[in-house]
């Protein structure tokens, strides 16, 4: 029977621990949901390993056993732990090739969700690590997405982030570019807001409006299909970005990039510019089908 | 015996001594231009260290701090390499990205330092825990003031893992001392952790004597010493510190003399060589 991407990531873990002698490294593994269902039921004797509750030193526990070269998976259940979490793996795993010719790859397990959960926990920081050197990032939504890049991690020598969301954990699906002659606007959606593009595609396409979908895997490098560079180049109004981190991060560098590439127009429609409460209408979330429609259409409005 | 040990001991500072005189006149005459940490006034403790631990025939994973010339040297560093290091040649120690602090050697299991102060405490203790190999970080009286340096305390004590943690306790941060940073000790921490901890000072026999505790379970050394330069750079801060080094050879006489200007030829040599080639 087909794998959902918990099953496909559950199944990833249990090899690597059993057939990679690897470790798993992280905090409240063993509890009672054991990460979203993702974690195979193992313990410390099989490479499931418990750090302490300190953030700040969990990264540098992963990082020393990368320097030994266990390929170890740093599991970080809620993204926004990495700004107590990512210092020892941006400045030291990151680096460590550069610097020393010494590897150092650590697989980042960074999880996002949101809806209820305040300030700090939600949504998706991979910006936060995107500025430095030495790291690659991706956001994995689908079942051969995650499968893909765990061979690759294992065949490379580098530090992974691997921006994942509670929201694809059920997804069986995987999910396909749409490439249109001649749109009028051009998506490229990162993380959850992937599937809430395809809803937002399916309405605009009844209005008459016309949509390309890139989906955006790889976040840095950034991998783009050359046939939508060539997409965009043709569109009536550019580009929009979707992301499920703040604007003002990885959403207006890769616009930027594109624009640079295509000499359209690029926007961004990510999470705003403000704090998220825990009431659902103080909260901060990412784009829905509505709100890139609204973006859409206010695009397409201004330049008539 | 023990003046066997103190006699390699003394064999090994006048190593560091006299490398990190020539960096302080390089440093000072503009060939090295960039921030160096000289660790002159703190060679007892690596050489000490160096010297017990071989004697154990053990070779354990070192994880240094920034002023680490000591450390490098006393383990047995190429020292060549760490010239060409500090000279900025892709010849060096760190392929010249190192510069002073972020040095490395794979000949004596030496990994780099990122310049975060005291992330080499978790990074060793995660290293000493996948490997369950004999470990020594080396941390400053402030880099053991770090949240994760305590953590990795906690942990490295919760597993019961063959770790050497030694504070190289020189008092000051920069120019603060530590009686204005802190009103608690780093050893009273770590028994708090249920380690074995010491507070000793740079002795060579003082630092010896714990050594049957070394790598058997965590324990953390707080070693008392003196920093005779600035916090970066060639300067002095003041000429009434003690110096282990003086006093050392003061016990050999005439011999210490001779260790001393033996070292002190075969270093001055090597530096002037390159110093040349450049």
């Amino acid at each position: 029977m087909e794998k959902n991407v918990r099953e496909t990531i559950k199944e990833i873990i249990r090899r690597h621990l059993k057939l990679k002698q690897g470790k798993v490294f992280g905090q409240c593994l063993t509890a009672v949901g054991w990460v979203g269902g993702t974690l195979p039921e193992m313990y410390e004797k099989d490479g499931m390993v418990e750090v302490s509750m300190a953030d700040v030193a969990g990264g540098g526990f992963a990082v020393g056993a990368a320097l030994m070269n266990s390929r170890p998976i740093y599991v970080i259940r809620y993204q926004g732990f990495n700004w107590y979490n990512a210092p020892m793996i941006v400045n030291y795993a990151c680096k460590s090739k550069e610097i020393w010719k010494k590897p150092c790859p650590v697989f980042v397990r960074s999880i996002a969700m949101e809806g209820g959960i305040g300030p700090v926990a939600g949504s998706s920081h991979h910006s936060l690590y995107y500025r430095m050197p030495g790291v690659k990032i991706c956001s994995p939504m689908t079942p051969k997405e995650y499968k893909s890049i765990y061979k690759k991690f294992m065949r490379e020598d580098d530090v992974f982030y691997v921006s994942e969301h509670r929201g694809s954990y059920n997804n069986k699906k995987e999910l396909k570019n749409v490439l249109v002659k001649k749109p009028d606007i051009v998506l490229f959606a990162i993380s959850i807001t992937r599937f809430e593009a395809i809803k937002a595609l399916n309405i605009l396409i009844k209005q008459n409006i016309k949509i390309s979908l890139h989906h955006i895997l790889w976040i840095k490098p950034l991998k783009i299909e050359s046939k939508f560079i060539k997409n965009l180049k043709e569109s009536k109004y550019g580009g929009l970005i979707l992301d499920d981190d703040y604007e003002n991060g990885i959403a207006k560098s890769i616009a930027n990039e594109l624009n640079i590439k295509s000499g359209k127009p690029i926007y961004t429609l990510g999470l705003k510019e403000k704090s998220a409460g825990f009431y659902p209408t103080k909260d901060n979330l990412p784009p829905n089908k509505n709100e890139i429609i609204k973006k859409i259409n206010k695009i397409i409005n201004e330049k008539k | 015996m023990s003046k066997e040990y103190l006699k390699e001991v003394l064999k090994k500072i006048s190593i560091c001594r006299n490398f990190e005189l020539n960096v302080f006149n390089a440093v000072k005459k503009n060939n090295i231009k960039f921030p160096v940490y000289l660790s002159a006034g703190q060679e007892s403790i690596s050489a000490s260290l160096a010297t017990i631990i071989k004697k154990k025939k053990i070779k354990p994973l070192i994880f240094a701090q920034h002023r680490c010339h000591s450390t490098y040297l006393s383990f047995g560093g190429n020292i060549r390499k760490l010239i060409y290091e500090l000279l900025g040649s892709k010849k060096g120690c760190a392929y010249g990205m190192g510069g002073s602090a972020s040095i490395q050697s794979r000949e004596i299991n030496m990994f780099g330092h990122d310049g975060h102060m005291g992330t080499q405490a978790p990074i060793a203790v995660g290293a000493c825990f996948q490997s369950k190999k004999p470990t020594i970080v080396f941390l400053g009286d402030a880099s053991a003031e770090e949240d994760y340096v305590l953590a990795s305390l906690g942990w490295a004590s919760t597993k019961k893992l063959p770790i050497l943690f030694i504070v190289e306790d020189n008092n000051l941060s920069i120019l603060t001392e530590k009686k204005v940073r802190r009103n608690w000790d780093i050893h009273s921490v770590a028994k708090s952790f249920k380690m074995k901890a010491f507070n000793i000072s740079d002795n060579p026999l003082e630092i010896k004597k714990k050594s049957k505790y070394f790598f058997r379970e965590p324990i953390l050394l707080n070693i008392n010493t003196n920093r005779l330069f600035w916090h970066s750079g060639a300067g002095i801060d003041s000429d009434k510190t003690f110096d282990r080094y003086k006093s050392l050879r003061k016990i050999f006489g005439a011999q210490g003399n001779t260790i001393h200007n033996k070292a002190k030829e075969k270093i001055d040599i090597l530096w002037k060589k390159m110093l040349e080639r450049q």
